[in-house]
């Protein structure tokens, strides 16, 4: 009897183990289910892609869409990891602007030339295809075409005594000056510097505002010069001297919003999203206050005929190339960018469709929305000056040297030079490499 | 053990039969366990000679100890050690005393005193993410609730942006995880404190002690094992922290939280160097290994017992 309860106890213990084994997955039967990894920050809200998707479910009974929403700087760590499964987590992700040249190198981007028709090719922007084209071949579909706007509160300006938003930064800083003075806000100006990626966004607006450049002509940093310092010191003055909320050095894009909305400052440049939720009030105490103006350059840019400046943050969605399903996912994502789809969500980004703004399409887009004929002007004079970040496999490499240097001279740590001379030696160090 | 003349012979003890029994029954969950960590190490650790970036077809070339040489060699990396240290000995030395403190506390039994033990577990059980989350809102230098009991105390003026300040910055850290972890260093302790023998205590308050002196002389020194299970424990942990300071601080301001968990996680995921990452895993486990050989041998006294 002893010996049939071991022999038993040991059976059950193998099974137990054994069928550990079988938690592999099986063959789908069945729907297919694609897998979509996006952000929740700029462009469409997630219940407005639930939405969307679906939608695209009652169109294509036999395609299941799960969509999985994260905050923008750990998208791109959720791809690395997602693509070491097999078969991979994501079959699609959105991909930033910056991202086309690490990812293709290491081979996670599916070519999608060949699944091009004529029509999108002629009538998404250019500058949208920039984003996904390299050597000639197509690697995503452009989604979101995305700059950096300058907003201000015009009811605050108002009360200082100005009756316009200011052409450059040093007009800016005065005008800051008078809001302080008069108490209207504490930090008349906010921006999102910390140690992340949005630091080099408004580091890029202001760089080439100033008449300056990542690269020179032959590929050597050139963000070290005498244009670049003129920049990193003039943004650690605007802290010294109270104008921008100290705050900044910990805060990304939805601090800002955050602090803006709540009539906390002035001034505050930021993607979009920030201005449809202005007129949001379970979000905003600024409803209607809010205007666009064309980002500002400084003096010595204006003196150079630089009208504007901006920083291109567009992103698109890109196949997976590990996918066992890149047809199903392909339909999903033309579906998504289609021009339909949208003009129906364009208060929150605006299409990536050219005919869009033409003619009768033009008059349907600005009716779409309440916001739209407010951002669509916006826009169209915005997104001509968005300037490109450098399209390097190494870039998140390169952009923490630049973030660690830009804290390290908006802290105080090292001087302007110093912190801006390590990072250009860091680049070349990669360059080389 | 004799064993009856009339029993009939056998090959193998009753307790020989009962340990195979045993290893067989466990032998395929140990499998498993061994499958799903030991694979893994020995793959990092060959991993850490090779230059291997992320990719799906991307060359790997053997650099022998390439990896491990150019980290030591980077004084960027003896700084993170520097910070990581730093953390490690004020978080430990803080967490055991203020641990001691609370557990003494409990053991001498005031009113409330199993409300206070239970009340201990909910910032233990609270995952480290939400924690990072909770204190990187209560130091928000717009909408902290530090800054709000601040300004309504009167003791500050303005908002002051807390994590705003590179000096500072690994100080707020280190509360944020103390607020976390002290429990756990106060119940072991509690426990530890709970077996002692009183009559030691009463016999030497007899003889004239004061509190002081039978704290020094006897309650510490009984409480030597606990202590030293809670050193490691804390210090290993401590020494490898992660979570906190990438919901916290992301790392900043101008890298001055960045501690060797952190740096391994930049070369391996945003750097997409994974030969260097598991290099650097490999530095952190031989760092925490050389501190719990030092602490054993420091500590360690076989011979003790609880009385």
């Amino acid at each position: 009897m002893r010996t049939f309860y071991k022999i038993t106890t040991l059976f059950i213990a193998l099974v137990m183990a054994v069928s550990l084994a079988s938690c592999a997955p099986s063959a789908p039967k069945g729907p297919v289910t694609i897998h979509i990894l996006t952000m929740d920050q700029a462009g469409l809200k997630p219940a407005e892609i639930d939405q969307i998707a679906r939608d695209f479910e009652a169109k294509n009974p036999d395609i299941k869409v799960n969509m999985e929403y994260l905050g923008y700087d750990y998208i791109h760590d959720k791809i690395v990891t997602g693509m070491a499964a097999k078969p991979p987590a994501y079959d699609a992700a959105m991909i930033d602007v910056i991202w086309p040249d690490e990812f293709i190198k290491a081979g996670y981007l599916l070519d999608v030339t060949n699944r091009i028709t004529p029509e999108m090719k002629s009538g998404i922007f250019p500058a949208a295809w920039n984003g996904v084209t390299r050597n000639g071949k197509v690697y995503g579909m452009p989604w979101l075409m995305d700059v950096k706007y300058f907003m201000y509160n015009k009811d605050i300006l108002q009360q200082a005594g100005f009756n316009a938003p200011p052409k450059t930064w040093e007009e800016m800083v005065e005008q800051a000056k008078v809001i302080k003075q008069k108490g209207l806000a504490e930090y008349p100006i906010t921006w999102s510097w910390n140690q992340k990626e949005g630091v080099v966004c408004d580091f890029t607006t202001l760089l080439f505002g100033n008449g300056g450049a990542f690269l020179d002509a032959n590929g050597k940093p050139a963000f070290n010069n005498e244009k670049g310092i003129q920049v990193l010191t003039w943004m650690k003055q605007t802290i010294d001297d109270g104008l921008t909320n100290p705050s900044a050095i910990s805060s990304d894009e939805m601090a800002v919003e955050a602090d803006f909305l709540a009539g906390k400052s002035a001034f505050a440049s930021n993607w979009l999203f920030q201005y449809s939720d202005s007129n949001d009030p379970t979000k905003s105490q600024v409803v209607g206050k809010i205007n666009f103006a064309p980002m500002p350059v400084f003096k010595a840019g204006a003196d150079a005929s630089i009208q504007s400046s901006s920083v291109d943050g567009s992103s698109s969605f890109a196949i997976m190339a590990t996918t066992p399903y890149p047809d199903q996912t392909w339909k999903f994502l033309t579906y998504l960018a289609s021009q339909e789809v949208q003009t129906k969500f364009s208060a929150e980004m605006l299409p990536i469709w050219q005919s869009s703004f033409q003619g009768d399409n033009l008059n349907a887009l600005l009716a779409a929305a309440p916001t739209n004929p407010v951002t669509v002007p916006a826009f169209q004079a915005q997104f001509p000056y968005a300037n490109e970040r450098p399209t390097v496999p190494y870039y998140n490499e390169a952009s923490a040297a630049l973030q660690l240097a830009i804290q390290n001279a908006l802290t105080g740590v090292k001087t302007p030079q110093q912190a801006l001379d390590e990072a250009a030696a860091k680049w070349t160090e990669l360059g080389s490499k | 053990m004799k064993k009856a003349a009339i029993l009939p012979k056998r090959r193998v003890t009753l307790r020989q039969q009962d340990m195979r029994i045993a290893w067989l029954l466990i032998a395929p969950s140990l499998l498993v366990i061994l499958g799903v960590t030991l694979w893994p190490i020995i793959y990092t650790f060959m991993l850490s000679f090779y230059n291997a970036p992320i990719g799906i077809h991307q060359a790997r070339t053997f650099v022998g100890l390439g990896n491990y040489l150019s980290m030591l060699r980077d004084p960027a990396f003896w700084d993170t050690v520097k910070r990581t240290l730093y953390f490690t000995v004020v978080s430990v030395t803080l967490e055991l005393i203020l641990g001691l403190a609370i557990a003494q506390l409990i053991h001498s039994r005031p009113l409330g005193w199993k409300f206070l033990r239970f009340s201990l577990i909910i910032p233990w059980a609270v995952p480290t993410i939400v924690n990072g989350a909770m204190w990187r809102w209560i130091y928000s230098a717009d909408f902290g609730a530090l800054n709000g009991i601040l300004f309504q105390l009167g003791l500050i003026k303005h908002y002051i942006p807390w994590l705003t300040f590179p000096n500072q910055a690994m100080n707020l850290v280190i509360v944020a995880d103390m607020w976390h972890t002290v429990p756990f260093v106060a119940l072991i302790l509690q426990a530890a404190l709970a077996g002692l023998p009183e009559e030691l205590n009463e016999a030497a308050a007899v003889d004239g002690a004061n509190a002081v002196q039978r704290f020094w002389y006897i309650r510490l020194p009984l409480l030597r094992p606990a202590i030293l299970v809670a050193l490691i424990i804390r210090t290993v942990e401590a020494f490898r922290v992660f979570d906190i300071v990438y919901i916290i601080t992301g790392g900043g301001p101008a890298n001055h939280t960045i501690t060797i968990s952190y740096l391994t996680y930049l070369f391996s995921f945003p750097y997409g160097k994974q030969g260097t990452g598991a290099a650097l895993s490999f530095l952190i486990s031989f760092f925490t290994i050389t501190m719990a050989i030092f602490y054993i041998r420091l500590l360690y006294r076989p011979e003790e017992t609880q009385g």
